[in-house]
């Protein structure tokens, strides 16, 4: 089983994204979708050196119910930050964000999702993996950022992944 | 049923254009390259996203099967935009050493884009 599901997970996405993509439940599809589930995760085998393992399934749908209520507050704070306040007057600002995730698919995640929410952009990693450098657009108190990131993105998927 | 239908794809499609338009705006007007970075990961992946819905909500209700293709590109684009904006960012700091030197420092370290990765850090888990 193990030899021939390396990574049930990714085998489960990939035959639903080829549905997806498919459009359709016809019986034909789903052997093709179950095929690609096999094949692609054993043939890229060794790119997935590590197995990702999801501690709280549920905490998943939380947490994606969450990034997306931010996303769309993310987006009409930006827009209205560039109608109306833009140029100079933006306090645009680095700040290093200490990381006590350890799971690269983790901190991929969470840097992606620093991305996609309010103000922030992740610019880099450190070299050791242990920090990340966050550029806010407008940021008053750059502290308080790092303070929300932690407790609200970090904390989760701590819970998910760890 | 099908004005109901009507009036939500309108909608959506009024509020995407208006994010696609402000995040146009945004990567147009903005002063320097990483404020740029803010319009086009989140304006536009919301206007994208509003577009999207808009199809998924006119293609279910006028063909009577649910269309999925759409939430499939609403979720890539979601994936991938944080990951071209994060080596756009990259990118960015490479190339001037100026702005490398305005960084925060981080604990026992350096930023990944400018320093070697310690020996130990391709450790198998």
């Amino acid at each position: 089983m193990r030899h021939l599901l390396p990574h049930p997970l990714l085998s489960v996405v990939v035959a639903f994204v080829w549905i997806g993509l498919a459009n359709s439940l016809s019986a034909g599809n789903l052997l093709l979708g179950a095929g690609l589930g096999v094949l692609i995760p054993l043939y890229t085998r060794r790119y997935w050196p590590g197995r990702v393992t999801i501690k709280r399934p549920l905490r998943v749908l939380e947490y994606f119910a969450i990034v997306a209520w931010d996303i769309l507050v993310s987006n009409v704070q930006v827009a209205g930050l560039i109608l109306f306040r833009s140029g100079p007057k933006l306090r645009s600002v680095f700040v290093s964000v200490p990381l006590e995730l350890r799971t690269p698919e983790a901190i991929a995640v969470l840097t992606g999702t620093i991305t996609l929410t309010p103000g922030t952009v992740s610019a880099d990693l450190s070299a050791d993996g242990r920090a990340v450098l966050v550029h806010c657009l407008d940021a008053a108190d750059p502290d308080a950022v790092v303070r929300t990131i932690k407790s609200r993105y970090e904390r989760r998927l701590k819970d998910i992944f760890e | 049923m099908a004005h109901l239908s009507d009036i939500v794809v309108a909608g959506l499609i009024l509020v995407g254009s208006f994010f696609l338009l402000v995040g146009s705006l945004g990567l147009a007007t903005l002063p320097d390259l990483m404020r740029r970075l803010h319009a086009p990961t989140k304006a536009t992946t919301l206007g994208i996203g509003a577009l999207l819905i808009a199809s998924t909500v006119h293609f279910t209700v006028a063909t009577g099967t649910p269309s999925l293709h759409e939430v499939l590109i609403t979720l890539f684009l979601f994936i991938t935009a944080p990951v071209s904006a994060h080596m756009l960012a990259k990118a960015h700091i490479l190339r001037h050493p100026d702005l490398q030197a305005r960084l925060p420092v981080p604990d026992n370290s350096g930023w990944a884009t400018v320093t070697p990765p310690p020996e130990d850090a391709c450790e198998p888990r």
